[in-house]
This record gives C-alpha cells, sequence and structure tokens, in this order.
C-alpha cells in the first residue's frame, strides 16, 4: 500500500507554477524527496497536510483524501517545518508537553511521551531550559520532537538538516534513519543535497520545477555501473597504454583509470597486467553510479 | 549500566487519542496560562501579576474602610464602590494589561512562525482564533472580576444592608466584567495580531486605547459646551470603557460611570449592537489573520 499518492497534483500561486501536473506513489519506508530550493518540496507537504488546497488534481495520505480528511491525517502525520518555529520564552519540556496535548494525548501520557521523545532526539538537562538560549541543533532537535511526540505513522521532515554544522548534518541524518528503521515510522525527508539522502533513504523522489523527474528505489540509482575503477601508485599512464593494448577501453579519471567490465577475463587482465609491469595497485572496486549522475546525464 | 537508562529503545503509544475539543481545550488551557507568565520565566510573570495585585488595592480599601466605619458606628456615611463602575474607575490599568499581555497572544505564534506545528495538528483555524479569544478573554474577566467579588464578600462580612440588592448587583456586575472582558480583548488580540513585534504591539494596543478615551473625551467636551448632549453620549460609542458602561447602564441598570451614559431610546440597543459586531469582527479579523499566517 503506498503512504502517499497524488494524481496531476498542480499548484500554482501567483506568477509561479509550483507544481505541474505531479503524479507520483511512495511507498512505506525512508523516502527522500530531493529538488533544488524552490521545485516545490514544502509545497507538496503543505498540500498533504491540507494546509495548501491544489489548484487541481488529488493528493492522498495512508489512504486518506487531503480534501476531505485533512484532519484525519493531521491526527496521523508529524510535521517539521524547514523554518524556524518555536517560541522563545518556553522551555522544551513545557512546549512538547503542550503539543502533544494539542494532538490529542492525554495529560499524562503528553507528560511521558515528552520526556521519552525528548531523550530519543538526544536533549537531556537543557530541556527545562528557555527554548530561546538553545543552538540551531538543539532547536532542529525540538522541532523533531514535536513533530515524533504523538507517535505518528508517517512524518514529514522538511530539511531537517538546515544549518547544521557537518556533525549536525550527521547526527540529525542518523535520527532520520532511526526514525524510520527502529521507529517503525514512514519518513518523507527533503533536502535539497542529494548526497545527503543517499545516505538515509530507500527511495528517492525527484522534483524540479514542480514537475516529477524520478522516482525509483535507492538501490537502483547506485547498481554497478559495469566499469572497474583501478588505482595504482604510480606509472598510471604506463599501465593505460598496456591495458588498452590488450584490448580494453581505458579511461583515466583523476587518479584513478576507469576499465569497462567486457566480462570476466576484465579483472584477470587488469591482474595480470599489473603484477607484470610491477605496479602497486592501491584498488580495485566496481564503480557504482552516485546520483547526482542523474542530474549530468 | 547508565547506557542501559538511556537506551530502552523507541515504544509505540497505543493508548487514547482525544479528539478535537481536547485539542482546543488544551490551546486554551496553554494561552491562559500565558496570559499570567505560567510556564515562562519569572520575568513574565511580573507584569501581570503586578497589575492583578494593584487592581485587588482599591477593592481591599473598600472594604476596610467600610469594616472600619461600621465599627465606630458611621457605617451609613460610607458605601462600598460600585461593582460596575470598577472597571471605569482603574480603565488605566487594565489598559496596560491588555496592552502588555495581548501580544503575548496574538502576535507571538506569529512573530516566531509557531501557527505550522498548530495547523499541521487536528485543529481549525476558527479552532485555534477562538481558543485565543477565549482565553485572553477569561484572563481579563479574572483580573475585572476578581476586586469585584472581593467587595461583595467585603459586603457580606460588614452585613451591609439589602444583601439581597448587593447580591443582584453583584451578578449584574459580573456580567458587566464579562463584556468589559470580550470588547476589549478583540479590540486588543487584533491590533496585536497585526504588529508582530511585541514593542510595537504593546505600543500599538496603547496607543488605540489612549487615542479613542482622549478623542472621544475631547468631542464630549466640545459638544457639552455647545450644549449638544445628545452628540456627546453618542460618542462615547467610540471609546471601548465608555460604550461597554452604556450597555451596562442600558441592559444591566447599572448606574452611570463613563462621562456619559448612552444617548436615551435608541442608545442603549445600538451600543450593544456595537459591543457584538467589535466581538464578532474581531474573531473574522483574526480568522483571516492567521488564516493567512498558516498557509505560508
Amino acid at each position: 500500500m503506498s503512504i502517499i499518492a497524488t494524481r496531476g497534483l498542480t499548484m500554482r500561486f501567483p506568477g509561479v507554477l509550483a507544481l505541474d501536473q505531479l503524479t507520483v506513489d511512495i511507498e512505506p519506508g525512508v523516502v527522500g524527496l530531493v529538488g533544488a530550493n524552490g521545485a516545490g518540496k514544502s509545497t507538496l507537504i503543505k498540500i498533504l497536510l491540507g494546509l495548501l488546497e491544489p489548484t487541481s488534481g488529488q493528493a492522498g495520505v495512508l489512504g486518506l483524501d487531503t480534501a476531505r480528511d485533512s484532519m484525519k491525517i493531521r491526527e496521523l502525520v508529524g510535521y517539521m517545518p524547514e523554518n524556524d518555529c518555536l517560541p522563545p520564552d518556553v522551555s522544551a519540556t513545557e512546549f512538547i508537553v503542550h503539543v502533544a496535548r494539542v494532538s490529542g494525548l492525554p495529560a499524562t501520557a503528553a507528560r511521558e511521551r515528552a520526556a521519552d521523545t525528548l531523550r530519543h532526539v538526544g536533549l537531556y538537562e537543557e530541556r527545562y531550559r528557555p527554548i530561546g538560549g538553545y543552538s540551531t541543533g538543539m532547536r532542529q532537535r525540538v522541532k523533531l520532537a514535536q513533530a515524533l511526540v504523538h507517535d505518528p505513522k508517517l512524518i514529514f521532515l522538511d530539511e531537517p538538516t538546515n544549518g547544521l554544522d557537518p556533525a549536525g548534518r550527521d547526527e540529525m541524518l542518523a535520527l532520520v534513519r532511526r526514525i524510520g528503521g527502529q521507529f517503525g515510522i514512514s519518513v518523507l525527508v527533503t533536502s535539497h543535497l542529494l548526497g545527503e539522502l543517499e545516505r538515509v533513504a530507500d527511495h528517492l523522489v525527484i522534483i524540479d520545477g514542480g514537475r516529477l523527474l524520478r522516482s525509483q528505489a535507492v538501490a537502483a540509482f547506485t547498481q554497478a555501473s559495469g566499469v572497474l575503477a583501478v588505482e595504482v601508485e604510480e606509472e598510471m599512464d604506463r599501465l593505460g597504454e598496456h591495458l588498452a593494448n590488450a584490448g580494453l577501453r581505458v579511461r583515466p579519471d583523476g587518479r584513478l583509470l576507469l576499465v569497462d567490465i567486457a566480462g570476466e577475463t576484465t579483472y584477470d587482465v587488469v591482474r595480470d597486467t599489473v603484477a607484470d609491469l610491477g605496479l602497486a595497485l592501491v584498488r580495485m572496486e566496481n564503480r557504482r553510479h552516485r546520483i547526482e549522475e542523474v542530474f549530468s546525464t | 549500566m547508565t547506557s542501559v537508562i538511556h537506551d530502552i529503545g523507541y515504544r509505540h503509544y497505543d493508548g487514547k487519542r482525544l479528539g478535537r475539543a481536547y485539542a482546543v481545550r488544551s490551546l486554551f488551557t496553554h494561552n491562559l496560562r500565558a496570559a499570567y507568565g505560567l510556564g515562562r520565566p519569572v520575568k513574565a510573570k511580573i507584569m501581570p501579576f503586578l497589575l492583578c495585585a494593584i487592581m485587588l488595592l482599591p477593592a481591599a480599601i473598600s472594604v476596610a474602610i467600610t469594616a472600619i466605619a461600621a465599627q465606630v458606628g458611621a457605617g451609613q456615611n460610607v458605601a462600598l464602590i460600585r461593582y460596575s463602575a470598577y472597571a471605569i474607575y482603574l480603565q488605566p490599568l487594565i489598559a496596560i494589561f491588555l496592552a502588555a499581555q495581548a501580544p503575548v497572544l496574538a502576535s507571538r505564534d506569529l512573530r516566531f512562525h509557531v501557527t505550522p506545528l498548530y495547523f499541521s495538528r487536528p485543529l481549525s483555524r476558527l479552532d485555534y482564533v477562538l481558543a485565543k479569544y477565549t482565553a485572553f478573554t477569561t484572563a481579563l474577566f479574572i483580573l475585572l472580576a476578581t476586586p469585584v467579588t472581593i467587595l461583595y464578600i467585603g459586603a457580606l462580612v460588614t452585613e451591609q444592608k439589602h444583601l439581597g440588592t448587593h447580591t443582584l448587583h453583584w451578578l449584574g456586575g459580573l456580567a458587566g466584567c464579562l463584556i468589559f472582558a470580550l470588547v476589549l480583548a478583540g479590540i486588543g488580540l487584533v491590533v496585536a495580531a497585526f504588529t508582530p513585534r511585541r514593542g510595537f504591539g504593546v505600543t500599538a494596543v496603547m496607543a488605540v486605547y489612549l487615542l479613542s478615551t482622549t478623542a472621544v473625551a475631547a468631542v464630549q467636551g466640545i459638544a457639552e459646551n455647545q450644549t449638544q448632549f445628545t452628540l456627546a453620549q453618542w460618542a462615547g460609542m467610540f471609546a471601548p470603557f465608555n460604550l461597554v458602561d452604556g450597555v451596562q447602564v442600558w441592559a444591566l441598570r447599572a448606574k452611570q460611570a463613563a462621562p456619559e451614559p448612552p444617548p436615551p431610546g435608541l442608545g442603549g440597543p445600538v451600543f450593544a449592537l456595537v459591543c457584538a459586531a467589535v466581538i464578532a469582527g474581531s474573531v473574522a479579523i483574526l480568522y483571516l489573520r492567521f488564516r493567512k499566517a498558516g498557509s505560508r
């Protein structure tokens, strides 16, 4: 069953076409929604939450229609907006308990879940201090906690790594992975950085200018490309010549030689040639496609 | 072993989920607490509690004087402050409370973009606005009704004559407090919702109060000088406290405390209609304001 389905979804703002006939089905798991800034990622999420009404087309979340059942949808999903959205004068605990109650959790459950969730996102003693004094990393954790506290079935994370330093990014991405894996909550996470989502997502949806560019499993993007990458310590050019003479198609790529794999024998030819020339082999590996290449081709 | 405590894994919640009415109630409580700085640092509590305390002073003093007068046998010469007049006498304080606390409820969520977190939950925009409006009305009602009730308790304790009439007047006073709270909350929230920065919000609410009150007083003064008494009475409609006092005089049979009573005949009903329009209009404007804010 797909958790998100759109049919010809179009959203026209004055002067801008944010979504253009978007039709896509998304399966449970961690799904990365990739696109440049302004590609329509946030607009799509807002339509799915029922915060925006599309110009035309339909959208469904967890089998519910966004036009008719948006209240029901909002009970079942969590949303972490892209921008800063926290009041500065309350503590994280106070705020998370409050939003848990607005999501329908009774007072006691709200307190328990708030404490649990803040611990899961990695906020400890500081949760009793007003949010105004938090670092960007801590704020992002509070934003994540408010989206998780009511134990949603599906969570929308809009650019969760925005403004974080590399270490903070890694921690946030690990959290996203845990939510999708260990917590068993489906995730739709957006980013304009493809490399990031490649690490955490099972499936990628790529949109550009409001149109669907590609929707497929991450594994399919990164499958073996039929190219062997060879690195030797020195005399790379001489190796290249010899390999070409042996009938292989070879091209240099920085410190690497890229060899088209013609069959099982290719590996033997490379090994033997390196050995005959007495070169020091650093590595020999099957090259995988990187998702970035989707955009360059 | 400490790592065991921190790593108990994720637990799903399969308990009860209460519906929309509960969500609205939670939002109401949160905003009512916010109006008095509860759940916030000490700094946020000072202003509302200080104003509340000052509001109680005249009532307490009035009760004390009445009690002493009764002791020395001069009870018939002193009376308690009238319930319905209390808000009029203390209107500058109420206006300060309004100006200081309306931005806390109306513009904080806008300024810090908190609204998407509410509107992505099972809550409609009208629910959100109504919860805020009722919360602020309740906060103002507490501010106004507490001293009025202290006066009434004073009346009971000092064994005033005609306690039945006192009870009626007290109940009328409470009804008046509610109308004051509704009208003032509406005006305060609307003005604050359009001035996202808190400092501007405070100033704007104060300015609306001072300008309306002074302008009306000036018009009333000039009109009286020219013996245009009906005009002076109609002008009272444009100052919030005078407006509500007019309704108290007409509908609750209160004695006039504002500078002018409502004009005879149509005046009372018109003042009441204007109050209703202010309340309904405030809800409508707030709804539109937050609808725009939520869909950004």
